[in-house]
């Protein structure tokens, strides 16, 4: 009985006295460093949101632009006075459009021309890109000349700002850009409906320009997709070459670890290092025109190799073993067993790395600084050996333009800049996806 | 009637198998990891269209034995191979024999199932593709089928040829490995212990198999359990701290073995 008894009686005291082996401080451990982390990540995320609350706040005004409506007569008179444009092709190009637009808004506003003052503060509302607006209508089509039509024209930058609300209109009106006068023709406009806000087109395709109404990043676009180009069409094959060699092919020696430990220095390499070895090498020793968008994709090309190499590397050495000795097995060569095997699984972090790296080199502003990007480009460049501008350059030249409207353009080409970055990411997650689920 | 054909073949191969000619013959082979030894002068004959196992204990160097057999060795860094192993009358570690055919000719099979993260038929016809075997798409389903079949894959899987070998079972795969193997017509196939990764009934699957690859192919198999050496093999070959202890008949080896590690090995008293 006892025999019985005794072993049970044992196991319920070994029940009743636990031992202390720390549960509730190994739980309160981890419970903290839950919370160290949601407290990073908000942190994090504060400031993101911060960030995009401050671009966006400022820079979606950006996208909307103040514009006259309004009936504008072609007068032959001002365009053309001697009819010589059948003659005289240029004629057309150098008319003075500024004072056929000025004239159509004074009479819109009923006030008279001969008022020379007030005609001049009418004209100013008025921005002079309108030059361009009328001039390109009447080339394409010389036929209206003589006939009066309704066309939307771009107010100046200062109305613009004053109808967006970010001028300060409780300042006297001797220290502000725009004068009483013009604000009662431009609340008068407003009213009757013909100065109104719209989409700002331009922004995306127009080149660069002091005034800020006709400024747009359309350059710079340009230049920064000739940019991305060359660096995708020379750091993509050199990068993963060089990374299978390294990582497949060559031995492993003193040699090969110097040249390691040199890869991962050129990737924490500050980036205007890079723009003076362009400088150097490709503008002044090679010759290579300044301001173009081949250099500067050069340039970039250099500093993006140590992020593809190293991503690439990592994810060549990621691909298990068994793999490699499967290929091999079968009597694949070394070069087939990573052609047709390890490259392929390899490939969604290579892209990964490669997209990233672009990123890079998209934002990148130093290095094309250096080489003469940062210029006043109204043409489109038509090859990548044309000048151009980039679109992080852009930026920075608008940050540093004094007038008001120049702020929200900032912001706004931020924006823009913000969006492809999100656009390539968003590329480079698709496409990892598309390799995975195929492998 | 079957079971009477049946023993007449292994009647037939066993005759075969004594008066076999020599299909591998290793000659003294040592290899060092670096500094480090891990082989001294192995002498050890591969017979042809027999099963011959090598067992010991863990790190006793059957696999790296094995491994020389068809030169994945190389791919180790700072491992280097010496003596003479010959296949038929070729020295495989010559310098006028390409790596690349000597493992066309000599197969392997690896612990892990391995197979590609491809399509099963894709898995099995990479081998034969590489090596130019098929003419064209029809001779390919050939060889795919027919290799499948051998290797008693192909009632399970010939609905979903097009789909990943990944997805199925770990003792299909090993089998899709055997398949893949067999695909290119080695005349040996190393298998490095191809049962360790799977469960009792995948195990007498692949068992099973080894038994009937025997008639078209000689085979070596390293193994962990002398069980599965006793069942799967005719010559069984002993390995201890990197040198050979003992090869013999497989009867002999686990009744009556001429050495005495083997006898304390064989009876789990080390190992």
């Amino acid at each position: 009985m006892t025999d019985v008894v005794s072993p049970a009686a044992g196991i319920s005291r070994a029940k009743s006295v636990r031992r202390d082996i720390g549960i509730k401080r190994r739980y309160a451990a981890e419970r903290r460093f839950r919370a160290y982390g949601i407290a990073a990540l908000s942190f994090g995320i504060i400031f993101l949101m911060l960030l995009l609350w401050s671009v966006v706040s400022k820079g979606y005004t950006a996208f909307q632009q103040t514009m006259i409506t309004m009936p504008v007569e072609f007068s032959q008179q001002i365009i053309d006075p001697q009819n010589e444009r059948a003659t005289n092709p240029q004629k057309l190009m150098t008319a003075n459009y500024p004072v056929v637009a000025r004239n159509a808004l004074a009479k819109l506003l009923n006030v008279s021309v001969d008022d020379r003052v007030a005609a001049r503060a009418v004209g100013q509302m008025l921005s002079d890109g309108v030059r361009v607006q009328l001039r390109d209508l009447v080339i394409a089509n010389p036929a209206i000349i003589g006939t009066t039509q309704t066309v939307r024209l771009l107010a100046s930058g200062d109305i613009d700002s004053a109808y967006k609300g970010q001028i300060d209109l409780d300042v006297s009106q001797e220290n502000r850009k725009i004068n009483d006068q013009q604000l009662g023709w431009m609340t008068q406009l407003s009213d009757s409906g013909a100065l109104a806000k719209h989409f700002n087109g331009g922004i995306f395709v127009n080149g660069a320009s002091s005034r800020p109404e006709a400024a747009g990043v359309g350059v710079a676009l340009i230049g920064s997709f000739y940019m991305m180009l060359i660096v995708l069409v020379l750091a993509l094959p050199i990068g993963v070459a060089a990374s299978i060699y390294l990582e497949e092919f060559a031995p492993k020696n003193k040699f090969t670890d110097l040249i390691e430990v040199n890869i991962n220095n050129l990737a924490a390499v500050p980036s205007i290092v890079y723009g003076l070895l362009g400088l150097a090498v490709f503008v002044n020793f090679m010759g290579l025109p300044r301001s173009a968008s081949f250099v500067g994709g050069l340039v970039l090309t250099l500093m993006t190799l140590p992020t593809i190499i190293i991503a690439t590397r990592a994810a060549l050495k990621a691909v298990p073993p068994s793999i490699r000795a499967a290929a091999l097995g079968l009597g694949a060569s070394k070069m087939q067993t990573i052609f047709h095997h390890v490259l392929p699984l390899a490939m969604p972090g290579i892209l990964t790395g490669t997209i990233i790296g672009l990123a890079h080199a998209l934002g990148e502003t130093a290095p094309l600084l250096l080489i003469g990007m940062v210029a006043f480009v109204a043409n489109y460049p038509t090859t990548p050996l044309d000048p151009s501008t980039a679109l992080p350059v852009q930026i920075y030249m608008w940050a540093n333009e004094a007038e008001r409207a120049f702020v929200e353009r900032t912001s706004g080409a931020i924006i823009i800049l913000l969006l492809f970055l999100i656009l390539m990411n968003v590329g480079a997650i698709l496409l990892r996806r598309r390799f995975e689920r195929r492998w | 009637m079957n079971m009477m054909s049946e023993s007449a073949v292994e009647k037939a191969l066993d005759q075969k198998m004594s008066d076999a000619s020599h299909k591998m013959i290793g000659k003294d082979v040592s290899v060092y990891y670096g500094e480090k030894r891990a082989l001294f002068d192995v002498n050890l004959n591969v017979r042809e269209n027999t099963v011959t196992a090598l067992i010991g204990p863990s790190g006793c160097g059957k696999s790296t034995f094995l491994r020389c057999l068809n030169r994945m060795n190389d791919t180790i860094e700072n491992c280097r191979v010496t003596g003479k192993i010959t296949l038929d009358t070729d020295d495989i570690y010559d310098n006028n024999i390409d790596v690349v055919e000597l493992r066309a000719r000599v197969g392997m099979v690896f612990q892990k199932p391995n197979p590609f993260p491809k399509t099963i038929y894709e898995n099995i016809s990479y081998g034969p593709r590489i090596h130019g075997l098929s003419k064209n798409k029809a001779d390919m389903d050939q060889i795919v089928e027919a290799s499948l079949q051998r290797a008693g894959l192909w009632t399970e899987v010939k609905d979903r040829l097009h789909e990943s070998g990944t997805g199925l079972s770990g003792g299909q795969q090993q089998r899709l490995c055997i398949a893949r193997a067999i695909a290119v017509s080695p005349e040996v196939i190393l298998m490095d212990e191809p049962c360790s990764a799977l469960d009792p009934i995948a195990t007498a699957k692949v068992e099973e198999l080894i038994h009937e690859l025997r008639a078209n192919y000689t085979i070596v198999i390293v193994t962990h359990s002398m069980q599965q050496a006793a069942r799967v093999s005719q010559r069984t070959a002993m390995f201890h701290l990197g040198q050979l202890v003992e090869e013999n008949d497989t009867d002999k080896m686990f009744t009556n073995p001429d050495d005495q590690r083997t006898q304390d090995y064989i009876m789990g008293r080390f190992g």
